[in-house]
């Protein structure tokens, strides 16, 4: 979706400011609201993807007015609501009104490192031939679709070349929507400033797209 | 009419929210600063309240139902067809009328801020300077449309007209069928504001 | 510039909310700052693109969550500043400290006359259109930091010359008080399809200086 997340190529929010010697954490609710986003995530509730496409799918305006640590926590909200995993009313509460539902696994403490460590390898065996190679001009498709996708808005009817080939992976489109891993390939393709921004520029930006995105280049 | 801008001047400051100090604060110092005469804002004010609004929209679509040399007129230079009837001036120095046709639906948007014909419709509405107006109008007008309730046979072409320089649209929507006879005057009473912005149809 | 008011196209603001009988303004502070911006606009020094541009040049999220009339506020601020007709700290306080730009402010008996004048943004220049009603053309790719009227959802996409309306003052220049430079105006035809890429049978159209288009 043409969401508040797909920023590539905004202006005028001004110069990114650095903060010298920045902490971990802001403020003291922000390590809660970051640990309860990953221990919920380890209850096999929702793929990465999902997780991605809830915090897309925050009202617009909700999503430009929040923090980081603010959008992540009503992105959990929305989706503990969506599964009904919690009630509103609980939420706002936070009193357990309604008994629990059962989840695929509790993460323990002694469990913790060892599911960090795992970690969550999207790569997948397909038999599906791969369509293009090294070296290949590619052009992005011009797609707009309501549901999640990896193609940002810049990129769309723009052509690059495939610089690297990375196997076949989980494609996050049908991944966010229940339709099972369905694994594309993935490149790497490099696109031009001057493709992209119609600038006289020496830079290129490079950007992983599974294979549905992309067409022969005419 | 919801409110009384006046009754509103002479509440006490700590009643009234940040933005409306903000601005009443802003209003005190250019006066001060002699840039505006605050009785001309009065009339500002006054002006897109009650003088210049749909109603003139509404006489323009009903001469050109009626005058069918008028309607030609329009085609061809809405500008000057729309002045005769006395409607000039900001934010319509470039008129052009989309006529609505059997096969042919017109809306009008602006994506980049929020061009609207001021002399003939007036100030525009909170949703057509929205958000989800500006940004789906382009993208998904018969989604847009089915809210409004208007729900167009997909035979039926959507031309989104967007708004970039000023050249400011006014759709005629097409004349309802049971109105023979009627007179300029009965025609406008039933010319919506939506219809001549194309997320309305005229119904008799 | 490629600011937050550029939203063509964008997802996730939710359905258009209509209010039945709305009225022009819903809070008396709203009537106050759309006359002020227009009294003062009179006589301030600015271009109506200069206006557009001050009032894009909020920060995005910013723009987003506030209300209309709240850019307004925001761009006469600036538009204050950068003229010289109020200092960021009698902003700040509402007090004037300097003295003013003298200026002759809009009488209340001028508004009328001034509001309904029949102007025009077209202007007479020597040349001749590039492009004639039926012509293919490209808008190009274009991604300027300055004010521009080239909406980024139609940048890059073949459409079609509709009409041609003369040479007319051009905002990317105007803008930046850069003079008026007039340019050649054309509404130019897209189809949805070709710019969504979602088999709409729907056409868009756009009004575009010819700087911003190339043939195809």
């Amino acid at each position: 979706m043409n969401g508040p997340h797909d920023m590539g190529g905004f202006t005028g929010f001004g110069p990114v400011l650095h903060e010298a010697d920045e902490p971990v954490w802001h403020d003291d609710w922000e390590p809660r609201a970051f640990a309860l986003v990953l221990a919920m995530g380890m209850t096999g509730s929702w793929n990465i993807d999902e997780a991605r496409h809830a915090r897309e799918r925050l009202p617009a305006l909700q999503y430009w007015r929040s923090s980081y640590y603010e959008m992540r926590h009503y992105a959990l909200v929305l989706q503990l609501i969506e599964l009904g995993l919690v009630s509103a009313m609980e939420d706002e509460q936070g009193r357990m009104a309604v008994p629990p539902k059962p989840v695929k696994r509790v993460a323990r403490a002694e469990m913790i490192p060892a599911i960090l460590a795992s970690g969550g390898p999207a790569d997948r065996p397909s038999n599906r031939p791969q369509g293009f190679a090294i070296g290949e001009r590619v052009r992005a498709r011009t797609m707009n679709p309501r549901g999640h996708t990896r193609l940002p808005r810049y990129a769309r009817g723009k052509t690059g070349e495939v610089v690297a080939v990375h196997g076949t992976h989980v494609f996050p489109d049908s991944n966010a929507h229940g339709g099972g891993e369905d694994p594309h390939w993935l490149y790497t393709v490099r696109f031009t400033g001057a493709e992209l921004w119609g600038k006289d520029s020496r830079d290129a930006v490079c950007i992983d797209l599974w294979e549905p995105y992309l067409e022969k280049a005419p | 009419m919801a409110h009384d801008g006046h009754h509103h001047d002479h509440e006490e400051g700590s009643e009234l929210s940040p933005i409306a100090l903000r601005v009443k604060a802003l209003e005190s110092l250019l006066v001060e600063k002699g840039y505006v005469d605050p009785r001309a804002l009065d009339v500002l004010i006054d002006t897109y309240e009650t003088k210049i609004g749909p109603r003139n929209g509404a006489r323009v679509v009903a001469k050109a139902w009626t005058d069918p040399a008028f309607a030609d007129w329009l085609k061809r230079d809405a500008t000057a067809a729309i002045a005769s009837l006395g409607y000039t001036g900001r934010q319509g120095e470039h008129m052009v009328a989309l006529f609505n046709t059997p096969d042919t639906h017109n809306m009008v948007v602006c994506t980049l801020c929020s061009c609207y014909p001021w002399p003939v419709l007036g100030l525009p509405p909170v949703w057509y300077k929205s958000m989800p107006y500006r940004s789906r109008a382009v993208i998904e007008p018969r989604e847009v449309l089915k809210e409004f309730g208007v729900d167009l046979p997909d035979a039926k072409q959507v031309q989104v007209w967007d708004s970039t320089a000023e050249l400011r649209y006014l759709v005629i929507p097409e004349r309802p069928a049971g109105t023979d006879g009627w007179s300029e005057e009965q025609l406008a009473e039933i010319v919506t504001r939506n219809a001549m912005i194309g997320t309305g149809l005229v119904t008799a | 510039m490629n600011g937050a008011h550029d939203c063509g196209g964008m997802m996730g603001f939710g359905p258009v909310v209509a209010e039945a009988n709305e009225p022009v303004f819903h809070e008396a502070w709203e009537a106050r700052m759309f006359a002020l911006m227009s009294a003062v606009g009179d006589v301030g020094g600015w271009t109506l693109d200069e206006d557009r541009a001050a009032c894009e040049a909020m920060e995005p999220g910013h723009y987003i969550t506030s209300s209309y009339y709240e850019h307004w506020l925001s761009g006469l601020e600036r538009l204050l500043q950068t003229h010289g007709l109020a200092s960021a700290e009698e902003i700040a306080s509402c007090i004037a400290s300097a003295p003013s730009r003298p200026v002759t402010p809009t009488a209340a008996d001028a508004v009328w006359p001034a509001v309904t004048a029949a102007g025009s943004y077209e202007r007479r220049t020597g040349g001749q259109p590039l492009f004639r009603p039926g012509d293919r053309v490209r808008t190009r790719h274009l991604n300027p930091a300055h004010h521009t009227r080239l909406p980024r959802y139609l940048r890059g996409h073949e459409g079609e010359i509709l009409a041609c309306h003369g040479a007319h003052v051009f905002p990317d220049s105007n803008s930046r008080g850069l003079g008026e430079d007039p340019r050649f105006l054309y509404t130019v035809r897209f189809r949805a399809s070709d710019i969504w890429g979602n088999g709409a049978p729907d056409l868009i159209h756009a009004d575009l200086w010819e700087p911003y288009l190339e043939a195809c």
